[in-house]
């Protein structure tokens, strides 16, 4: 499990508008967190590795295979998985439904059952349909999605937004069983308590591209840094 | 008025909503998932008819007594049809995927040169299937004495369809696939599926009961040219009232209609085609998205 995913000078445009101009990044063994105000193309460099917008120049490896061009589909059964912000459940399916949905497609220790086992809420709310559960509970499903298809790498978009403090001290605990496990995680986050405690590494992301990359426990007590990259001037 | 003929016209009314619903779940479904409004529907529905037809005819005319005829012919009308919206997929919606108005502009285009290609293969006359032994005649019925075996058989097999419809939706996986894809295709394919694999796989079936519906219509009333705009107006009214993407509200919708045109018929034959679309208007009225539909996202 695990794998080398590497980002080459990532350039994205919408129309005339340039969204990422040259992002390089490269994720290995220990998960990264990615932060960065409000519309600076992190969403937008999730969607490119995950081939659900173009790309117009660049590269995207994993594992040295190149991943640009493949199509949403087939980067997902090479190995990526997304957690995508605002976490967009199916309406029309059912809790379990999401886990069939992806269940069985690939060989890895995540099952139905084990999903179940490390998350009872879900267990208990098989039934329901994904738009009736809480947003703590959503949330653990959008990453039940992605864990089950037993991807080398998953990307997390956000997973704390909208979350209350108590469910976000659970979110965190999960992400580390992830990551500890030995799957790749990208993580990006605006919540800098979020970001720090999963990953040692912190990569800024500033009008798409990597302002810097530094190490967790600096940016936590770089107060001048906070404010210049996130807008935050404290805790957040 | 009588029991016997209020019975009698309620069941026409049912048989003829069991004809709109197999074809107009057809569209439904198509719609639900592609967001594709197919205008050649009707011509898949004559393609059936056609294509089911001369397979039938060149049987029946070398065995009149060979009572598989009707059902090979059955068959391969619903194979054409699919096939037929296969291509259509593949060749030109695939690729303009959520361009609505050029799906719709191209499948107009599409019927328009399907229905000259069929006058030209077939020619314009009438024709009509024999149903086999099995379905022939009358049928024993309380109350109203005896009814069409045929007619009762067509109920029987809208019903089955919408019963297959739904456990195909709700109870397999390539169900799930599809509600997803009604909701969120993209996220689908970041689930690691196929999605225009699915798609084609919808449309096929899709364009199957229309095929269907084509060789059922057929064998209960003789079909000439220009039944492919009757059936997609049909359709049309049918989902409109019911509400686009429902499999239950397309049931309904054709239950009104086909019972309403039959009632319409028997109480003021020269305005009956109205009541149609009053119904429509009434509804649209007081629930826009339909009687079962959803309000769009
Ligand atoms: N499909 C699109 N078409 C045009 N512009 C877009 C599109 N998607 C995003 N943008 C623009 O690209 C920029 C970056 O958006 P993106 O969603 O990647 O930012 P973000 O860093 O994820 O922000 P947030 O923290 O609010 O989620 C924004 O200015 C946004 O308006
Ligand atoms: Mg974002």
């Amino acid at each position: 499990m695990g794998g080398r995913l590497e980002i080459d000078d990532l350039h994205v445009t919408f129309g005339q508008a340039v969204i990422l101009q040259g992002v390089t990044l490269s994720l290995d063994r220990a998960p990264l967190s990615l932060v960065g105000r409000n519309g600076m193309g992190k969403s937008t460099l999730c969607h490119a590795i995950m081939g659900m917008v173009a790309a117009r120049q660049g590269s995207v490896t994993l594992d040295g295979r190149p991943l640009l061009g493949l199509g949403p589909s087939r980067v997902a059964r090479g190995g990526i998985a997304l957690v995508p912000q605002g976490r967009r459940m199916f309406p029309s399916l059912s809790v379990h439904e999401h886990l069939l949905l992806v269940a069985g497609r690939s060989k890895g220790a995540w099952t139905v059952e084990r999903v179940y086992e490390t998350f009872p809420r879900l267990a208990e709310r098989r039934r329901n349909g994904g738009h009736q559960l809480s947003g703590g509970e959503q949330q653990m499903l959008a990453i039940s999605r992605a864990l089950l298809m037993n991807p080398r790498i998953v990307i997390m978009d956000e997973p704390s937004e909208g979350l209350a403090p108590v469910i976000v001290d659970h979110l965190i605990e999960t992400l580390r069983a992830i990551a500890a496990e030995g799957m790749g995680v990208l993580l990006v986050e605006q919540n800098m308590r979020v970001a720090t405690s999963v990953s040692d590494q912190v990569a800024i992301m500033v009008t798409g591209r990597i302002a810097t990359t530094m190490p967790a426990r600096e940016l936590e007590a770089d107060r001048d840094a906070q404010r210049r990259y996130l807008g935050v001037s404290h805790g957040h | 008025m009588s029991l016997q003929f209020m019975i009698t016209v309620t069941l026409n009314g049912l048989t003829l909503a069991a004809l709109y619903f197999i074809v107009a779940s057809g569209f439904s479904l198509i719609f639900g998932l592609m967001r594709t409004v197919n205008m050649a529907h009707g011509s898949l529905y004559m393609i059936g008819a056609y294509v089911g037809f001369s397979v039938f005819d060149s049987l029946y005319a070398s065995n009149a007594t060979a009572g598989y005829a009707w059902y090979v012919g059955l068959l391969a009308g619903v194979v054409a049809a699919a096939v037929a919206g296969v291509v259509i997929q593949v060749v030109f919606l695939g690729w303009m995927q959520g361009q609505e108005l050029r799906q719709a502009l191209v499948t107009i285009g599409l019927s328009i040169i399907i229905a000259d290609q069929l006058l030209a293969h077939f020619g314009g006359n009438p024709f009509q299937f024999f149903a086999p032994d099995a379905l022939f005649g009358p049928t024993p019925v309380p109350v109203i004495g005896r009814y069409s075996t045929f007619r009762l058989f067509q109920i029987g097999l809208a019903l089955a369809v919408g019963v297959g419809l739904w456990l195909l939706l709700n109870k397999t996986r390539l169900g799930i696939m599809v509600r997803a894809g009604v909701d969120d295709r993209q996220m689908l394919a970041a689930c690691g599926v196929n999605v225009p694999l699915i798609s084609v796989a919808t449309f096929a079936l899709g364009a199957g009961l229309a095929g269907l519906g084509g060789v059922i219509g057929a064998t209960a009333q003789p079909v000439a040219l220009g039944v492919d705009v009757k059936f997609l107006l049909t359709s049309l009214v049918v989902v409109i009232v019911g509400g686009m993407g429902s499999i239950g509200g397309t049931a309904i919708g054709a239950i009104l209609i086909g019972v309403a045109e039959q009632w319409g018929q028997a109480l003021f034959p020269t305005y009956s085609v109205i009541l149609t679309f009053a119904i429509m208007v009434a509804v649209l009225a007081v629930r826009p998205q339909g009687l079962l539909g959803r309000t769009g996202r």
